[in-house]
């Protein structure tokens, strides 16, 4: 009850600082079992997507975040767990004791949509997306029947990139693309690409040094 | 009459416009529901009730609320112009100036009506000082281009709307308690010539004025909008310090000038390759988007009265 009127909070936060707006460009908000591919730089990305979504579907859909990060202190376990229900991974293979993937198998057969973001962690770096790693593959090819959308979250870096305290109240847009599925017999590698140029198409017209 | 009377006037004559732009909007919808046109023009109709719902609000409340009203739209207006920016993560001190401190203080110097101060602060010391902030960062990459972005943006949201609420300082004889009614002038005068630009470029429009800029504006658009918003800011000399046919050449100054803001807008937005600022307000895009000619109009307006009509 608490986690719930929190993440009301949140989402009129995050709709105060950075004006966010959802553009479905590729699909519409519907009662579907998704996932939710996005880039990401910043730790507000999943509470973008969660804000833009329609409050009937935002209660079923569940970010995928690090554990090593949301577990650390009483408040992140609190945010990470009551109010948003992550689904929580450790991206140590060698001190996790389950596959990532089985608990986000898991979730899925429970019924959840998920948030995921396919390059595996915050991108930092000045190019604006990083190669995917395997895990959208291998949850796809597991799972067929769930849709895979793209979703490109624009701006938010601007807002607070790292290092800075302040946040500044820049507009933010988050798109939603056409969905995407793994062919029959395809492979991981040209999947990744696949979905990695979907994810790109979506991003506004790059300039020169942005 | 006094000035609460004719306040009450001039608002009750706008909701009457408003009431009959309704009810054509209805009979309009009733006859063409699916026309984008139509459906765009209601969303404009009910988006107008707001706005002036907010401004009649501002006025009620007096000088605390309309320079609030005029330092959220400037807050509005910095971040749409802002977002299409292309600044780097070096600039984000100065930004956070620009959004926190600047625009702050140029309404707390219009408050406390210190007119040597609020007329340079961001034309002279913001000028010379943001750039520097962004300087000692020591990013170097297309460094001209990004601070001389960030000043425009101040001035364009920042400095030039904040002469809208800047009119409350003029000390003008005999005009004391009736300054809000020079900002209703003002903004009524460059509100309307953009309606009638519309109204008469989609009635009789054929010949595009600037296809370049604004495909839309045309012409018969701007001729007819320029002589009816005119003749409203002649008829509205009562509720000014000027007789009818100054009324009838400050509004025409401030229309022009409202009409070339929406030309430079239109450039920068067609650069930045986007079709509104915005999409704040139902129908209009956003606070830039309506905004554009205020904000050309406001400075000039402000001065011109200053000049000949404060002491």
């Amino acid at each position: 009850m608490i986690g719930r009127l929190f993440a009301v909070a949140v989402t009129i936060f995050a709709r105060i600082v950075t004006g966010v707006r959802g553009e479905w460009r590729g699909c519409l908000p519907e009662a579907r079992q998704r996932i939710y591919f996005a880039n990401h730089s910043s730790h507000g990305d999943f509470v973008l997507i969660w804000t833009v979504l329609p409050a009937a579907l935002r209660r079923s859909t569940r970010p995928v975040a690090a554990a090593d990060y949301w577990r650390q202190g009483r408040l992140r376990r609190f945010i990470g767990e009551k109010v948003f229900d992550a689904v929580l991974i450790d991206r140590d293979a060698a001190a996790r004791q389950a596959d990532p993937i089985e608990i986000l198998l898991a979730a899925l057969d429970h019924g959840a949509s998920l948030i995921f973001f396919p390059e595996g962690t915050r991108n930092t770096t000045g190019q604006r997306l990083l190669p995917f790693r395997s895990g959208l593959y291998r949850l796809a090819s597991a799972r067929p029947q769930v849709e895979l959308v793209p979703v490109w979250i624009d701006n938010l870096n601007r807002v607070l990139p790292k290092g800075e305290i302040v946040p500044l109240p820049l507009l933010c847009t988050v798109t939603f693309g056409t969905p995407v599925s793994v062919a029959p017999g395809e492979e991981s590698e040209p999947f990744r690409e696949r979905s990695r140029e979907a994810l790109l198409a979506l991003a506004p017209e790059v300039e020169e040094d942005r | 009459m006094t000035a609460g009377e004719q306040t009450l006037v001039l608002f009750g004559g706008i909701t009457a416009v408003l009431v009959a732009a309704s009810l054509i909007g209805f009979v309009l919808t009733l006859r063409f529901a699916e026309n984008p046109v139509v459906v765009n023009l209601n969303a404009r109709i009910r988006a107008w009730w707001v706005m002036i719902a907010l401004i009649g609000l501002a006025f009620a409340l007096g000088k605390a609320g309309v320079i609030t009203l005029f330092a959220i739209a400037s807050f509005a207006a910095l971040r749409e112009f802002l977002t299409l920016t292309r600044t780097r993560r070096g600039d984000h001190l100065a930004l956070a100036a620009a959004f926190f401190v600047v625009l702050p203080l140029q309404y707390y110097l219009i408050w406390i009506d210190w007119y040597g101060l609020y007329a340079i602060l961001i034309p002279v010391y913001v000028f010379l000082l943001l750039p520097v902030v962004a300087a000692l960062r020591g990013d170097t990459a297309s460094f001209m281009r990004r601070i001389a972005e960030v000043q425009w943006g101040l001035m364009i949201s920042v400095y030039c709307v904040s002469h809208v609420p800047a009119l409350l300082t003029l000390p003008i004889p005999g005009f004391d308690d009736r300054k809000l009614l020079l900002i209703a002038f003002l903004i009524l005068v460059v509100q309307s010539s953009d309606v009638l630009q519309y109204v008469w470029g989609k009635l009789l429009g054929r010949h595009p004025i600037a296809p370049s800029l604004s495909p839309s504006k045309t012409v018969e658009g701007f001729v007819g909008g320029i002589v009816s918003a005119t003749l409203i800011g002649a008829a509205l000399w009562w509720i000014t310090p000027f007789s009818p046919w100054q009324a009838a050449i400050m509004a025409l100054v401030v229309i022009l000038m409202g009409f070339c803001g929406g030309l430079v807008m239109s450039a920068i937005k067609r650069d930045r390759g986007v079709k509104d600022w915005g999409q704040m307000i139902e129908g209009h895009g956003g606070m830039l988007d309506r905004l554009d000619s205020v904000i050309f109009a406001a400075p000039i307006f402000f001065h011109l009265t200053r000049y000949w009509w404060a002491v």
